[in-house]
């Protein structure tokens, strides 16, 4: 599609060809964000929605579209709107420069990340070697915005939520890189479109059984990570109000907001492509479905496979009470680590082995 | 002047204006964040030399995690910068010699004489395919392997060593009883009892 792009740009002749190639990435980022911050905006009436069915409610059910009111479908976009005009408000005693730059810091890595996030095996902005790396690399930098948030407000709350989320984000990092090392063992490769590659062949073939204790580890060190429930002390409403974000109004208020939700979809992109086969299907080499389209691989797994991961998201909150911050440290540091480098030992040595059916083919 | 080249002196100016605003600028806080900035240039000007492997762990490692350390503690000083500006202008002969000095000494070693283009010609460029992180881990894990294993049992000294000075026990102090607070059950602090309803007098 991008090549047809490309020829027909080319045809003008007037177009200088380095022009036309940032064109064709420009195009690609948007193809790629517009719908990412759709989903971003959707994720949040979606959570109202689910949470409020677990909590026997109805949820956000006024806002229609056009007149219409299907089950209040333009929430998200009202909330959008209203968040807009909204006026920002900065606190006398803050250090406006990097009051007003906290939001930006949050939110360029979370969208930086998504350059390397293939989405089918042709389908990536930037297919890089070390893209996994990557990844990990940006992830840990969006702990700025938080910090300097809380510190640039000038203002109690705030900077007790900076301190909590400096510690957590930093121990929990540890924990994630570890079971990520084990998802780089297994496939031998750091590139994560070679990553999904290594796991065909049907779902016993996916890394989330010979790495479930990886799998599970990453994911709540991903809820950690992102500052969900029941890891949300960085937030923690009924303690600190609103943590970081107390002293915020308006759009970069908004902004803090969209991090933290492109955030969430990134983890569970994440685990849908390293542990659960990303757009390869599950039902591979089935005698009977093998034939059918059921059994291709496409996007519509991997989207799928994230909608489910996005859905615990939501199932935590709504089931579990926050954790206690020592009990948080905890975790991390005394359980999860110890768990990982235990594992990765395993892995080690089913790798060396070449224990089949998952690493028999080297 | 190549693309490529336009890249490299806009990072190196980036560079070298955030180191100079590490050491200039009053807050403690804003010289921690030009230390960030240095690094990310830093790691941009690494990646131009084609050692992607490199720049991005110096991110992960040293913006992701060091640099978010370092301003956790220096968001908790209460740094007052007018008394460590005493005596400026009385230590400023001294500070100037020992100033030109360095930079006398590092022109000498790291010069042209001994790192120009005729000492050591730009290296060739890799096609896109060749791993820098697999040539790296070749490299440590065969050349280099007892060095590797050697600095990496001291950094663990290192860590168990940090750890093992804050492991003081101060009387009066409480800790928590994790065995216990997890072989809790509700039994143990709730208990119900049947009665029958009482009337109301």
């Amino acid at each position: 599609m991008f090549d047809a792009i490309e020829n027909w740009m080319q045809a003008f002749g007037w177009l200088p060809d380095g022009l036309i190639t940032l064109l064709i990435i420009l195009l690609k980022i948007v193809l790629l964000i517009a719908p990412l911050m759709g989903a971003v905006a959707y994720l949040t009436y979606f959570e109202r929605k689910v949470i409020g069915y677990m909590q026997v409610r109805i949820g956000p059910n006024r806002v229609g579209v056009f007149g219409f009111r299907v089950w209040g479908l333009g929430q998200p976009l009202a909330d959008a709107v209203k968040l807009m005009f909204k006026e920002v408000i900065i606190p006398s005693g803050a250090n406006k420069g990097l009051f007003l730059m906290a939001p930006v810091l949050a939110m360029a890595p979370a969208l930086a990340v998504w350059a390397v996030i293939p989405f089918g095996s042709e389908m990536v902005i930037a297919d890089i070697n070390a893209s996994l790396l990557y990844v990990l690399a940006l992830t840990s930098v969006g702990v700025y915005g938080i910090i300097l948030a809380g510190w640039a407000s000038n203002s109690k709350y705030p900077f007790i939520s900076a301190m909590r989320s400096a510690a957590q984000i930093v121990s929990y990092e540890i924990a994630m890189g570890f079971a990520l090392v084990g998802v780089i063992l297994a496939a031998g490769s750091l590139n994560l479109g070679q990553i999904v590659a290594g796991q065909q062949g049907g779902i016993w073939q996916w890394y989330w059984l010979p790495l479930l204790p990886l799998f599970v580890i990453y994911f709540i060190s991903g809820v950690a990570e992102t500052n969900r429930a029941p890891f949300d002390v960085a937030e923690g409403e009924s303690e600190i109000v609103a943590g970081f974000h107390v002293e915020y109004s308006g759009m970069p208020f908004a902004v803090f907001f969209l991090a933290e939700y492109a955030n969430m979809i990134l983890i569970a992109v994440l685990a849908a492509l390293m542990f659960m086969g990303g757009w390869l299907s599950p039902f591979e080499g089935v005698p009977v479905l093998g034939d059918t389209f059921l059994a291709e691989s496409s996007i519509v797994w991997l989207l799928a496979k994230t909608s489910m991961f996005l859905f615990l998201y939501l199932w935590f909150r709504a089931t579990f009470p926050r954790y206690r911050y020592d009990q948080i440290m905890r975790l991390g540091w005394k359980v999860f680590i110890p768990i990982t480098i235990v594992w990765l030992l395993v892995v080690g040595v089913l790798v060396i082995t070449g224990t089949p059916p998952w690493f028999d083919v080297a | 002047m190549s693309f490529e080249q336009i890249v490299f002196y806009f990072f190196a100016a980036v560079l070298i204006l955030a180191a100079g605003a590490v050491i200039t600028v009053r807050s403690a806080v804003h010289a921690a964040l030009f230390l960030v900035l240095a690094f990310f240039t830093t790691a941009a000007l690494w990646l131009l030399l084609e050692a992607e492997f490199l720049a991005i762990t110096l991110v992960l490692v040293y913006v992701g995690a060091v640099m978010v350390l370092f301003l956790f503690v220096v968001m908790m000083l209460d740094i007052n910068a007018a008394p460590m500006r005493e005596g400026f202008a009385r230590y400023l002969p001294v500070a100037a010699l020992v100033a030109v000095l360095t930079v006398v000494v590092m022109v000498m070693a790291v010069g042209r004489e001994h790192f120009g283009l005729d000492q050591f010609a730009a290296p060739e460029r890799m096609s896109a395919d060749v791993s820098n992180t697999r040539m790296l881990g070749e490299q440590l894990y065969t050349v280099y392997l007892y060095p590797f294993e050697i600095a990496a049992v001291i950094l663990l000294v290192a860590i168990v060593a940090a750890i093992a000075l804050t492991l003081r026990r101060r009387p009066g102090t409480r800790y928590q009883s994790v065995e216990k607070q997890v072989r809790v059950r509700s039994e143990d602090r709730l208990k119900v009892i049947k009665m029958n309803a009482e009337e109301r007098k």
